[in-house]
This record gives structure tokens, sequence and C-alpha cells, in this order.
């Protein structure tokens, strides 16, 4: 942190006068400072060793799934009742991480916050990272998964339809649109910025594959218009398809009339989660981020600290869900939902319960605090049990919901194998494993929206 | 290549965006029409000083979304009704229950719009422009902005457009080849 005696003065002024792009900046710093972290041939030490752990622990993912694959989900430790454990877990969790990434980006643009420039390129990046990750595991979790394809409408030997009203299929579509629409956004973003790297690009390689990935932007006026249009366009309809799709993951739970799970509460009550999950992940990224690449001047405490209000925002939306679900739980007089809701606290993972009770209702609290929002380490702490907190919420919110079944024969206990754990941790490294590519070989921060930013905060200079 | 004999226009060269902005007026007010003006960024008001803006992505994005939406919807209706009659309790499918998808899609057919519709318009992918033949164009991706006069404009004159640009105080003038 480059902090001291500035930094002081400019939290004096108060948010509203803070500036967003502090220090002495000109559209040549900017291209240079952003540019220079993709096209410098030197390889930071610590990105080589972050880079080979994750590289090792990617191996291991795509190892443990074609284990799986080989073997069958037996290997895991799911059985009846518990059919759907860490696999689902997983997928709802990073699916909620993909949510907020293009939702961050998109709302900041249309409501016009200037803030916004210099997270969202990386959020963007974390949503298509991410969405990869958990379309993976519904595939993961079939029983046959070279069948996954079923779900997909087409005219077949077989003369079969989808069933559509199914939330698994609505589910199939609602991914399919929203990683196609956040990596459209997300490279419609980039295509100016390729361009700057391929007439910044000193080798013949570089030119060539950053000139072939510019398709040849030349910057004509009309088309930063249009580009500007289409920008527009796609987060107007980002923000609406980022809640729908997970409300749609909601109503693959609420569809069913399992305790727990059957409420109407459910689709709003996953997008609040996901998007608080998300901005934690964000906050995790971004304080790595400037850390790493000295990037204090882009990213400012005042991005950490709005980032930090929107996580308290959203936690004490969470926070009513919760109280909520134990009320309409109550309130429903239905004794197996009652039930399911006493066992959550008191049974065999009431650990699991009172630890994400602990983890995404009393730690974001501290957030009201203006000296922790301003402190970058204690929102790292804080960011990275959010998210422990929320892989355990869905945990809970799944397992607890299956392993007392309607009759007391039919119960019994989830507990996770090596397997299991193996595919968690193995997509945590792959995820990292495509983000430290993304940071290496793309400009983590927007480089066109920085100099219309910094035209707009100074006038021309 | 024949190096020299045809132009494909002439380029001047500004350091801010107001400059290219106050270059582009003084080129529309002097008669040119064949203009283009690069930059590395947004300029407020420079397509408007261009001409026109291009307001055509939103109906396509529309269009995109009724064809999404509807092609959805009668894909989901006709294959559950006709082709594969789904006969629960004698009900054909309620429609509500199509809807998550018909939203998903019209939602992706307006942002497929969208997205191939603004890369076409602005004629891009297009790896070879005459205008990368300029040594110094490069720092159209950075920090320069240009001007440049097509050689198609009626009243494009080499010496005289130079003179032009060169009355605008530009960084530099220089001739593109085609």
């Amino acid at each position: 942190m480059s902090s001291g005696a500035p930094s002081e003065l400019l939290s004096d002024m108060g948010p509203a006068h803070e500036p967003v792009l502090p220090g002495a900046q000109s559209y040549e710093s900017i291209s240079a400072k952003i540019s220079d972290i993709v096209l410098e041939t030197h390889t930071a030490r610590w990105w080589l060793i972050a880079f080979a752990a994750c590289s090792a622990l990617t191996l291991f993912f795509f190892g443990s799934i074609g284990y799986l694959f080989y073997k069958g989900v037996g290997i895991w430790g799911l059985n009846m009742p518990v059919v759907w454990a860490f696999d689902i877990t997983n997928y709802v969790w990073w699916i909620a991480i993909a949510m907020s990434g293009t939702f961050i980006s998109a709302a900041l643009h249309l409501t016009r916050q200037p803030w916004g420039v210099s997270i969202s390129r990386f959020a963007e990046a974390m949503t298509v990272f991410a969405l990869a990750i958990a379309g993976m595991f519904p595939i993961l979790h079939l029983g046959r998964p070279w069948f996954f394809y079923w779900l997909m409408p087409y005219p077949n030997m077989m003369s079969l339809w989808p069933q559509w009203r199914s939330p698994l299929v609505w589910d199939f579509f609602a991914i399919l649109a929203y990683l196609l629409l956040s990596l459209m956004f997300w490279y419609l973003g980039l295509i100016p910025d390729f361009a700057t790297l391929r007439d910044r690009a000193r080798t013949r390689g570089k030119q060539v594959i950053y000139g072939l990935l510019a398709l040849g932007w030349r910057g004509e006026a009309r088309a930063w218009q249009r580009r500007q249009s289409a920008q527009l366009l796609l987060a107007g309809l980002a923000v609406p398809l980022v809640v729908s799709v997970h409300s749609v993951v909601g109503l693959d739970f609420a569809a069913g009339n399992t305790p727990g799970w059957h409420s109407t509460i459910f689709p709003p009550f996953f997008v609040a989660g996901a998007m608080f999950s998300g901005f934690a992940m964000a906050m995790t990224i971004v304080i790595l981020l400037r850390r790493a690449f000295d990037l204090e001047n882009f990213i400012t405490d005042r991005h950490l600290d709005n980032l930090a209000k929107l996580i308290l925002a959203m936690g004490l939306v969470l926070a009513y869900s919760y109280v909520m679900e134990i009320f309409m739980a109550w309130y429903s007089a239905d004794r197996y939902e009652i039930y399911t809701s006493l066992t959550r606290m008191r049974g065999p993972y009431a650990p699991v319960y009172w630890t994400l009770i602990f983890c995404v209702v009393i730690v974001p609290q501290a957030l009201w605090s203006r000296r922790v929002r301003r402190a970058p380490w204690v929102l790292f702490a804080i960011s990275i049990v959010i998210n422990i907190g929320m892989w355990l919420e869905r945990f809970m919110l799944i397992v607890t919901s299956e392993y007392r079944d309607f009759l007391p024969s039919a119960w019994g206990m989830f507990y996770p194998t090596f397997w299991d754990w193996a595919i968690l941790l193995g997509s945590i490294g792959f995820f990292a494993w495509l983000l430290l590519l993304f940071v290496r070989f793309v400009p983590v921060i927007s480089m066109a929206e920085m100099r219309e930013l910094l035209t707009h905060e100074r006038g021309a200079p | 290549m024949n190096h020299g004999t045809r132009a494909y226009g002439m380029l001047a060269e500004f350091s801010t965006p107001t400059a290219l902005l106050d270059a582009v007026r003084a080129a529309r007010t002097e008669g040119f029409r064949q203009l283009e003006a690069y930059a590395p960024m947004p300029v407020e008001g420079l397509v408007e000083a261009l001409g026109s803006r291009d307001t055509g992505l939103p109906r396509l994005a529309l269009i995109g979304a009724v064809i999404g939406g509807l092609g959805t919807f009668a894909l989901q209706w006709f294959s559950a009704t006709a082709i594969y009659p789904i006969n629960v309790g004698g009900r054909t499918p309620a429609w509500p229950g199509l809807i998550p998808s018909t939203f998903e899609m019209t939602v992706l057919g307006a942002v497929l719009a969208v997205f191939f519709g603004v890369l076409l318009r602005s004629r891009l992918p297009r790896l070879y422009h005459p205008i990368f033949n300029d040594a110094g164009f490069s720092a159209a991706s950075s920090d320069r902005f240009f001007l440049c006069i097509e050689a198609v404009d009626p009243q494009y004159d080499e010496p005289r457009t130079r003179d032009f640009l060169e009355r605008l105080r530009p960084l530099r003038v220089s001739v593109i080849e085609a």
C-alpha cells in the first residue's frame, strides 16, 4: 500500500470527493501500466510458483473426474436418501460466485458508477471461469454422464423431447444463455484492449495473437459508439438474466416436495445468497490482484469500501431470508417442515449450521465499521470466511433436507469420501489456474474505459 | 503493391480528444465528407460531428429477442403437443411452465443479435486495413487521436488537403498508401 499522508487526506474529504483515479495519470501511463503486466517478458516468481501449484491441482481435478467417469458416482459418499451432496453443493456454490461478476459489471455500468471501471473486467472473468466450472457439476453428478446432451432439444432417432416443465431443463437453458452472454460481454469489452496490446507488443508472436483477438479493431468513432450502445444493451439484458438464472437454480430445489426445499422464498433467497458470495469472491480476488500488480492507483480503498458495503447489504438480506425460512416453517404448521428446521439446528449437522450462521451472519457485521472497510487484509479474511460459510450454507440446505426422509426407516447420513474432497479442492485449483492465466495474458483492467474515466475526471489533459 | 501511386487518404495526428473534435468540425465546415476519426476511447460528440449515430442495435436486439422467444416457445409447445404429446391427466402442457426457457432464450436471442450486430456493422473482423500502413498509427490504441480524410472524398487533393490539415496544428500529417 502506498497509503501514508495522501490517502488520509482523501479519507478526510469523504468518499463523495474522493477521486476514483488518484495519482498522476495520463493516457500513456494507463496503457503502459496495464499492458505491461501482460507484455513484459519477465514472469514474476510468485506467479510461477502459484501456477505450478494450481497446475498440479488442475491435473488432480481432471484425474479425479477421469476416475469418477471410470468408476461411477459410487466413489462419492452419497447414497439414498442423500443423493445430492458435494456435487450439487459445489454446483450451487460455483454458480453463485459466477452470478455476481457480470452483475457487478452490468449494474455498475447501467448506474454509471465510475468506480466500477477498474473492477468489472476481472469480475467478468471470474464469472466466465466460475460458470464454466459450475456447468461441469450437473454433468458429473449424473449416473450416465455420457447422456447429458439429452437435455438439449434436437430431433433424434428416439423421437424423444425434454420434459419442458422440469427445472433441470430450465437450468440447461439458463446456464447456456448466461455463459454465452458473459463471454460476449467480456469479449466485447476486451476488443479495444487487445488492439492496444497488438500495437504495443514487440514480439511477432504476441502481435499476431493479440492482433487476431482484436479482430482488426481500429478505433473509429462510430465503432466506439456502436460498442457503447452494445455494452449498454448487454448490461441491460444481463441484469434480469442474472436474477432469472439463479432463480432457476432455486427452483431446482423448490419445485420438489422435499421439506426444507419446497418453499416460494427459494428463488429470491438464492439470488441474495449468490450476490453475497459472489461479492465476497470478488473481494478476495481484487485484494490479491491489486497487491500482486501494485494496482492501488486503479483499485483504491474506495473500491474496497464500496464492495464491502454491498457485501454487508446482501448479507442482511440473506440473514432476513434465514429468519423467514424458519418463520415460514413454523407458520406452515407442517410437521415435516418444522422438523427439518429444528433438526438443522439440533441434529447431527448442527455444527455445520452454526458455523455457517457465524460465517455469513455474524462475521459480516464487522463491515459496519469504517475502519474495517478500509483495512484490506481484514476484508480479505472476512471474504474468505464468507466464501467458506456460503459453501457450508449450500451443503446444509441440501443435505439436511434429504437425510431425514419422511419415514424414519429411510433415514441416513452422508459422509464425504476422499473423492468428494478431491473434486471440491480440484475445482478451486482449476479456478485459480484459469485466473492466473487471465492475469498474465489479458489486461486485468479495461484500458479504454480508464482513458474515458480520466477524460471525465480531469477534463481533456 | 504499387507504392506511392495511389493514396488511401491523408492522416493528421492530434494529442487530445478536443483537438480531434475541433479538427473534425473544421473539416466538415470545409466541405469534406469522407472522413474518419480514430481514437483510443469513445469521445463525446465525435460521432455527431462526423455525421450521425448508428442507432440500429436496439432494433436488432428486439428482432433477436422475438426470434429467440417465439422460437423457443413454439419448439416447446409443438414438441409437447404435436410431435411427442405429453398427456398428463388429459391436459396439454400448461404454458407457464414453458416460460422460464422461453425467457432465457429471448435474452440469448437479443444478446446474439447485439454481439454479432456490433461486429458486422463495424465491419469486423477485418485484420487488414490501409490505415495500418501508417507507422505511427499504432498510437491510436493508446494516446493519440487521428483524423483521416479519405482519397475518395471529391474535395481530396493532395497539396490542398495537406495545407488544410496543417492549419489545424496537428502533431504531423502523412499520406496513407492504399
